[in-house]
């Protein structure tokens, strides 16, 4: 009686859900096409430098030539060719970060939801310290001291970003633990490392979906903030991020050469959050079923 | 409700000391800080009087210990870099980075609050999708690049506020705006998520039956509810907020903590940079136990028991 | 005999679903009128309906809607609320969430007070603690300072219903207000409702499924099956010459010491309230209805059974 709902609105619900996934799915699904196929559909080479041409605007702004369509930077480098070639340090750091701080978390969370007491103590208390450890500072620190390198981007994200992943497997495996069919598979004498993987495992997977496009989100933005504060991917490659902090010293004169990479990265990361989104609607109702 | 406090301020002071060590572990990372402090151009002997005089040729555990009698009474050692204390530099710094955060955090309560709750009062109309859609959009702006377009727009192309620098409080405003972006989405979220909580329990039911204003009953009522865990999360946003202020304060180059921190890792100045991050994390964890307090006072079920 | 409350042909639907079709009734000044029917019923929706307390998403229409001579039905959500806990006011069944956890107790009555009537805090205070008193709870005073959740769920269910008499209302709705509590309880605070009626003149509208409680208060009955009222009549008529089927059916699930035999089966409907299709015709009960003819699935007349009797069916059954 309290919870009535129009008929209608579950159908546009369910619509609206699925626009929300369709948009995020394509703008994701286009970029990483695009990532994938970069050598064969990038114009230039993204590290030509040509310093006749630099600085050319997009092609739909005066001054522009289609032969560079989305213009050239300050060394004379193809904008288009570069975003292009910017697309796969943002996902491969997106997905590698997400890997290596899933596994971590994961593992934590599972373990310190599942044994509960001391084990559950320890856990918490891990994610708590994770927590009050500022994320931007500690990796640029590192960066400073080890010097910048890709590899040392995702390693350290990957070792900073577990705490949610954690938090959410800990307290799904929690819920888990407790239902019939899992105690089921321990009464019919499963081992600890069946009833993980095989009951509880599979069943906080969407769960750990939603945190991991999240995750993917943050770190693709991170990356991006690092590269721009000179820390995080070195140059000559084409992060996004990076691409941001060349342009910033003409941004006042054209601002464009701000504009292209920024809007590149917001509307991926926007795309991934719309996924996230989409999922989070799914399972909502999944539960509530 | 005393012992739960006390409980949390005994994991509170581990976590502290927990920090304290990462941070001293941080700056050893390298392998040899007398390297890196010396920097690239440097000769067998000048490594060695660094090595000397800064007694990094001591055992490690022995250099721990020294190190962090000293850091809880305060004392971070001299920067290399701005011959200084260091506790002197922060000190000085700190109140940008605070007054910073704070209006940074206003900001976010201003705008996601009202959303919030506006959203969940037409939840599923096309005013709750519109806001949700802020959130999102909010989720995915880079802060860095929001910081540029901003100092075009406000700054260069309409002169309203000063592009960069520090300053009187229009310094802070564009700074503040960026920062409230990252806090916006997750305030917004709550404060809808807590509203749709409340206005759908039996006790909203009670106030109408009672015939209250409906101001009353979304404020005093629904909004009183919700906003038990709108603070808490407010307090630890707060945290993230200083944490990610280098970013920030180094794109408006606002000579804060944060901006601290960035020329001290680009000079290889590291008592400066553990510092910093040893006083980030000890506010974070402060503020964190600020919102278990906060939590008590609001919730009289936790305060009574 | 004026009525306090006169509803006619009330529907309530929730998007396609009816949940009230067409239901009737009308409480008079000071009368306790008792609106029985199993769960599902429609019964509290009634209620809530002439609340204007819908949740999300109800729609309700009726031909007339009366309070006291003024026709509520058109008044907007504003015009409502100056109403509502002033001249009627409301109680429900869950005492353990219907209170604000967040306030104290005196916080949440004084405040009808100050709403409807503009009292000071001191009056507000003063009214308060009276009526902790007039509802039976000691120490006032205390009470008035403690949150709800240090309060057991009688004590809880009390202090609603001072809440509900702080501006002294002419109409009480009391939905199942006892099925939450403990049967001890349950007895007490029946006794204080029938008390509160015969003290202070209110009209009450009782909602519950406990023929019980309808035998000891009520003055007059009114059964309702599936979004239907489907008999009324003053108590006595009602359980000693019941006409609708349903009814009968309900009496005898009831045991009554001294009438039904230790060891003789008690009496059941068989099936379920049925879900209602839009567009449905006839009468609701005739698929569980031992009576039920080729009329049953036209249009159903009302028909008068005695002085005060209405019973909405096919038959005329003899007593």
């Amino acid at each position: 009686m309290s919870g009535a709902v129009l008929p209608g609105s579950g159908a546009t619900r369910r619509l609206l859900r699925n626009a929300t996934f369709v948009i995020g799915a394509l703008i994701v699904g286009l970029v990483v096409v695009v990532a994938i196929l970069a050598p064969w559909i990038a114009p230039y080479d993204p590290y030509a430098i040509d310093l006749g041409r630099r600085l050319v605007p997009p092609a739909w702004m005066e001054g522009g030539t289609p032969a560079n369509w989305l213009g050239t930077d300050q060394l004379g480098r193809d904008y288009l060719s570069r975003l292009i070639y910017g697309a796969r340090i943002s996902l491969i750091i997106g997905v590698a970060t997400v890997i290596t701080s899933g596994i971590i978390g994961t593992t934590l969370g599972v373990l310190g939801g599942f044994y509960g007491g001391r084990i559950d103590d320890v856990v918490m208390f891990l994610i708590t310290a994770r927590l009050s450890i500022p994320v931007v500072l500690v990796a640029l620190a590192v960066a400073g001291l080890l010097g910048t390198s890709f590899t040392l981007v995702i390693l350290v994200l990957g070792l900073l970003l577990w705490d949610r992943f954690a938090v959410v497997a800990r307290s799904t495996t929690m819920q888990l633990r407790t239902l019939d069919y899992v105690s089921a598979a321990w009464c019919a004498g499963s081992s600890h490392a069946s009833v993980l993987l095989r009951e509880i495992l599979p069943n906080i997977a969407t769960h750990l979906a939603v945190v991991a496009t999240l995750e993917m989100a943050l770190a693709i933005l991170l990356e991006a903030a690092l590269s721009f504060l000179g820390l995080g991917v070195p140059a000559p490659l084409p992060s996004w991020g990076l691409m941001i902090s060349e342009a910033k010293e003409y941004m006042f004169f054209t601002p464009w050469v701000i504009l292209v990479p920024g809007v590149a990265l917001f509307v991926l990361v926007f795309g991934v959050n719309l996924l996230g989104d989409a999922l989070r609607d799914m399972l909502g109702t999944d539960l509530s079923r | 409700m005393v012992r739960f406090l006390l409980r949390r301020l005994t994991v509170a002071i581990l976590v502290a000391l927990t920090v304290l060590t990462l941070s001293f572990l941080l700056t050893r990372l390298s392998g040899d800080l007398a390297i890196s402090i010396a920097g690239p151009n440097a000769t067998q002997q000048d490594v060695e009087m660094i090595r000397q005089a800064y007694g990094l040729n001591r055992p490690l555990a022995q250099q721990y210990l020294d190190w962090l009698v000293r850091a809880v009474q305060g004392d971070f050692g001299e920067s290399f870099f701005f011959k200084d204390r260091v506790a002197n530099l922060i000190a000085h710094r700190l109140p940008i980075t605070l007054t910073l955060g704070l209006v940074g955090l206003a900001l976010a309560l201003v705008v996601a609050l009202p959303l919030g709750i506006i959203a969940a009062v037409r939840e599923g109309s096309y005013v709750d999708r519109g806001v949700m859609l802020v959130a999102l959009i909010g989720q995915a702006m880079p802060s860095f690049w929001l910081g540029l377009i901003l100092m075009v727009v406000l700054g260069l192309n309409l002169g309203w506020l000063p592009i960069s620098g520090t300053g009187g409080w229009e310094y802070y405003v564009m700074p503040g705006i960026v920062l409230s972006f990252s806090a916006i989405p997750s305030l917004m979220r709550l404060t809808r998520s807590g509203m749709i909580e409340a206005l759908s329990s039996d006790y909203i039911r009670t106030a109408r039956a009672k015939g209250l204003s409906r101001i009353s009953i979304l404020v005093k009522h629904g909004f009183r509810n919700a906003a038990i865990p709108v603070v808490s999360i407010a307090a630890v946003q707060l945290g993230f907020m200083l944490g990610g202020s280098i970013v920030i304060e180094t794109v408006f180059a606002m000579h804060g903590v944060g901006y601290l921190a960035w020329e001290s890792i680009s000079k290889n100045d590291f008592p400066v940079v553990q510092a910093v991050i040893l006083v980030l994390a000890l506010i974070y964890i402060a503020l964190t136990l600020l919102a278990d307090l906060l939590n008590a006072v609001l919730d009289p079920r936790l305060r009574t028991s | 005999m004026t009525a306090l409350l006169e509803v006619q042909d009330l529907r309530v639907t929730f998007g396609g679903t009816a949940a009230v079709r067409g239901a009737s009734l009308a409480v008079a000044k000071g009368e306790t009128h008792c609106l029985v029917g199993e769960s599902g019923c429609g019964k509290s929706v009634t209620s809530l309906a002439i609340m204007g307390l819908l949740a999300r998403g109800g729609r309700r229409e009726a031909s007339a809607l009366r309070f006291a001579g003024l026709e509520i039905g058109g008044l907007n959500e504003r015009e409502m609320s100056r109403l509502r806990g002033d001249r009627m006011a409301m109680i429900f069944q869950e005492p353990m969430t219907s209170l604000n956890p967040a306030y104290t107790v005196g916080s949440q009555m004084t405040e009808v007070l100050r709403r409807h009537r503009g009292a000071t805090r001191a009056q507000a205070v003063d009214r308060a603690a009276e009526l902790l008193g007039r509802v039976g709870i000691t120490a006032p005073g205390l009470r008035l300072g403690q949150f709800p959740h240090q309060l057991s769920g009688g004590l809880r269910q009390r202090v609603m219903i001072a809440m509900a008499l702080m501006c002294d209302p002419e109409l009480l709705i009391a939905d199942e207000p006892t099925t939450a509590l403990d049967v001890t309880v349950q007895a007490q605070i029946l006794r204080l409702l029938a008390g509160l009626q015969r003290d202070l003149g209110l009209g009450i509208l009782l909602i519950t499924h406990d023929l019980g409680v309808v035998a000891r208060i009520a003055d007059r009955v009114s059964v309702m099956y599936a979004g239907e009222v489907v008999e009324s009549a003053p108590t006595a008529e009602l359980f000693g010459n019941p006409r609708h089927p349903y009814t009968r059916g309900l009496l005898a699930c009831v045991p009554v010491p001294g009438k039904v035999k230790r060891g003789d089966p008690l009496g059941s409907i068989p099936g379920v309230v049925p879900r209602i299709p839009p567009g449905f015709r006839g009468c609701a009960f005739r698929d569980r209805c031992e009576y039920a003819h080729a009329e049953c699935s036209g249009p159903i007349p009302r028909q008068q059974a005695g002085p005060g009797h209405e019973v909405l069916c096919t038959l005329a059954l003899a007593a």
